[in-house]
């Protein structure tokens, strides 16, 4: 789970991370009050949506006097930016944080993550701050420090002060740069962190070292244990389909295409979706119902891919190992005469009790079209899109 | 020998009692598991299927001789019960359990390796269907009856995509010598590497098929092992074509953080180290056939 720069912010200030003073807007005028309650002579308004790379897309303005506040706030609120992160649907921008204008010196990059080689927490750093950490591995790979953290006894502060040598800082900020790193490693500890990443960590002017931005993931599998961040969720940054269907106890992920998918299992789910589109169709969706696919859960899955109006048809495919096939028919027979469904059914079923299963979905008189093997069911599936397409086509 | 379990292996199941924990003990007893007992604390000295409950680990090894365990605890316990599985002295565990913090796993693998080689317990899982010799032992979730006994050891993250490629070639009367769930979690108690030096070892084996999809390092890794240790052939299928960055794809560890990460880097390296690539899902039993076929 994904949080905002100022609730990052926030959190790690608590830790001892030093940030520069700032306040929430949710529309012109709180940002112009916010402004005001900071005073000196120079903001930044930055637009609040779940992802890097704002500056770019236009979500990050310097402002000068109250009334640029005010224009800047106008020109982000409400309004969609897109970055490379977001893809081309963007992400909504309903928070502001405006912040003082801080005098930059010097940029570094710096983070914490899980590393999934090492089976460690990893700190990471570079003195080529500002710059996407991808970006810096692909150009200068060894502009990059890591220090490996050994979970039993937490980032020690022999390892810091590497990090902070390594980062090229002045003697005299030193022993801050090691509290901010602990506070940092602390936060993610606590609260079942997976990454913090504070880019630029800013040396300013003043000879002060600050988190300019900052952003945090989370553990959702840790959620359970950590109700102050489940409440900082925004769910407007999340697709909404998304949304309903964790609401549903459903893992669903939406994607371009226009043919619908139910399957149990992520990995045969994704495999589906490489068959759909080896067959020449595109996924409308990953969906996976996971084990115990009751007739409940069944409808609910078939409402979730068919409010998605760019699906032309949906395909299920059930191997049943938990789960009974015959359960399985029985809930998509219900699903299909509950539901007005009007786009083509292709349903696999294999595994425990599937002639069963078959028996029920033929015996049903409804039109679904079944196949015995995977790859029947990828190629009847986008055969019956392409007949949906030629329809519709030949009806405009 | 197939790897891990056979007919004989002493098993308890750590959460015997629950619900999902009876449902499955049940399903392997039937199978033919050598199921000595289970552990749910408080409730030791109870009998249930027919079986000796104990309160802990320990003594279910003292008093059962258990040797290997599967855990259906909930994610908040989980990670404890499967180092109390270490501690006892199991040498093989598998994790069933979804959902397991990350950071729980990292203090399991930090806390397993505290032990001698020798003296650690091998985990698999969790977040995975578990392990099955065919026609001997089942130690998972898995419908047994799609397995068959044969030369193929297979190993995956997903549970329903392994029992595709089982169902796959057993219509091609194809069978499987160990078949191991090492689970969708991007922190895992062994790797595809980990299982491929077991069946490198296992007589049974002739090929390995690999299971994997987006997201971590571990098939890659596995292929190099492949390549530089192991005389048996290597057969992979990773899943995952469709999938967009960044996003998650079901398994915790099903995702596309960073380069090398995508299903077709992951297939173009795995080529250029020397495994044969099954094209499809779909191909999984018919690649694994012709490969056999070159065997004789």
């Amino acid at each position: 789970m994904d949080i905002h720069e100022y609730q990052a912010k926030e959190l790690l200030n608590g830790y001892g991370v030093k940030i520069a003073e700032g306040g929430l807007a949710y529309s012109p005028e709180d940002a112009v009050q916010r402004a005001r309650e900071i005073g000196g002579h120079l903001w930044v308004v930055k637009a609040q949506i779940h992802s890097g790379a704002r500056g770019k897309a236009g979500g990050i303005k310097i402002c000068k006097t109250h009334d640029e506040v005010e224009a800047a706030a106008e020109a982000l609120l409400g309004k969609k930016l897109v970055t490379h992160q977001t893809g081309a649907a963007g992400k909504i921008c309903n928070r502001l944080y405006i912040e003082a204008g801080t005098d930059i010196a010097k940029e570094l990059y710096f983070c914490f993550l899980v590393d999934r080689i090492s089976e460690k927490i990893v700190m990471v750093g570079s003195q080529e701050g500002g710059m996407d950490i991808e970006e810096i591995a692909a150009t200068n790979p060894d502009a990059i420090v890591k220090i490996e953290i050994e979970p039993a006894v937490g980032l020690q502060d022999f390892q810091a002060r590497e990090m902070a040598f390594a980062l090229g800082l002045d003697a005299e900020l030193i022993s801050h740069a090691v509290k901010t790193m602990k506070g940092c490693y602390l936060a993610l500890r606590d609260l079942d962190a997976n990454m913090i990443e504070i880019n630029p960590l800013t040396i300013t002017g003043s000879g002060e070292l600050i988190a300019l931005d900052a952003k945090m993931g989370f553990d959702e599998n840790a959620l359970f244990r950590r109700q102050k961040i489940s409440e900082l969720r925004d769910k407007t940054q999340e697709d909404p389909r998304e949304t309903a269907a964790g609401d549903r106890g459903l893992s669903y992920v939406g994607l371009d295409g226009d043919i619908g998918c139910m399957i149990n299992g992520a990995g045969l789910a994704m495999a589906t979706m490489d068959m759909i589109k080896l067959a020449g169709g595109e996924p409308a969706n990953f969906l996976d119902v996971g084990g115990g696919a009751s007739v409940e859960r069944t409808e609910k899955a078939f409402r979730l891919v068919l409010a998605d109006k760019n699906v032309k048809a949906m395909l299920v495919n059930i191997f049943a190992g938990i789960n009974r096939c015959d359960w399985i028919a029985e809930g998509v027979v219900q699903a299909v005469r509950k539901i007005d469904m009007k786009v083509p059914l292709i349903v696999r079923l294999s595994g425990t009790n599937v002639e069963e299963g078959r028996r029920i979905i033929a015996e049903s008189g409804l039109p679904i079209i079944t196949a015995e093997t995977l790859a029947e069911a990828a190629e009847k599936a986008v055969a019956a899109r392409n007949q949906v397409v030629a329809n519709e086509t030949a009806g405009a | 020998m197939a790897i891990f379990i056979n007919e004989t292996t002493r098993i308890i199941v750590q959460g015997f009692t629950g619900k999902i924990g009876t449902f499955h003990a049940q399903d392997m007893i039937n199978y033919g598991s050598n199921v000595v007992g289970g552990v749910t604390p408080g409730k030791g000295g109870q009998r249930h299927l027919d079986r000796p409950v104990f309160n802990t680990v320990k003594e279910a090894v003292e008093l059962a001789g258990a040797e290997a365990s599967i855990i259906f605890v909930p994610p908040a316990f989980a990670a404890d019960s499967i180092m109390e599985a270490a501690d006892a002295g199991i040498k093989y565990c598998v994790a069933i359990t979804d959902g397991i913090p990350t950071q729980d796993m990292m203090t399991v693998k930090s806390y397993l390796r505290r032990f001698p080689v020798e003296k650690r317990m091998v985990l698999t899982g969790p977040n995975c269907a578990g392990t099955i010799s065919p026609e001997r032992a089942m130690l998972g979730i898995m419908p047994g009856h799609i397995y068959m006994r044969g030369n193929v050891g297979v190993v995956g993250r997903s549970g329903t995509l392994g029992y595709e490629a089982a169902d796959q070639m057993k219509r091609l009367g194809i069978g499987i010598s160990t078949s191991v769930g090492i689970g969708g979690d991007p922190i895992n108690g062994s790797s595809h590497r980990d299982i491929f030096e077991k069946f490198e070892q296992d007589d049974e084996t002739k090929v390995i098929l690999m299971i994997g999809e987006i997201g971590g390092p571990q098939e890659v890794d596995a292929g190099i092992f492949a390549q530089a240790n192991m005389k048996k052939p290597v057969i992979a299928y990773i899943a995952g074509l469709t999938a967009p960055e960044g996003r998650r794809m079901g398994h915790a560890g099903a995702i596309i953080s960073s380069a090398g990460e995508s299903a077709a880097e992951k297939v173009a390296m795995l080529r250029d180290l020397g495994v044969t690539i099954s094209p499809t899902p779909s191909a999984m039993g018919e690649t694994v056939a012709k490969v056999l076929a070159g065997l004789k």
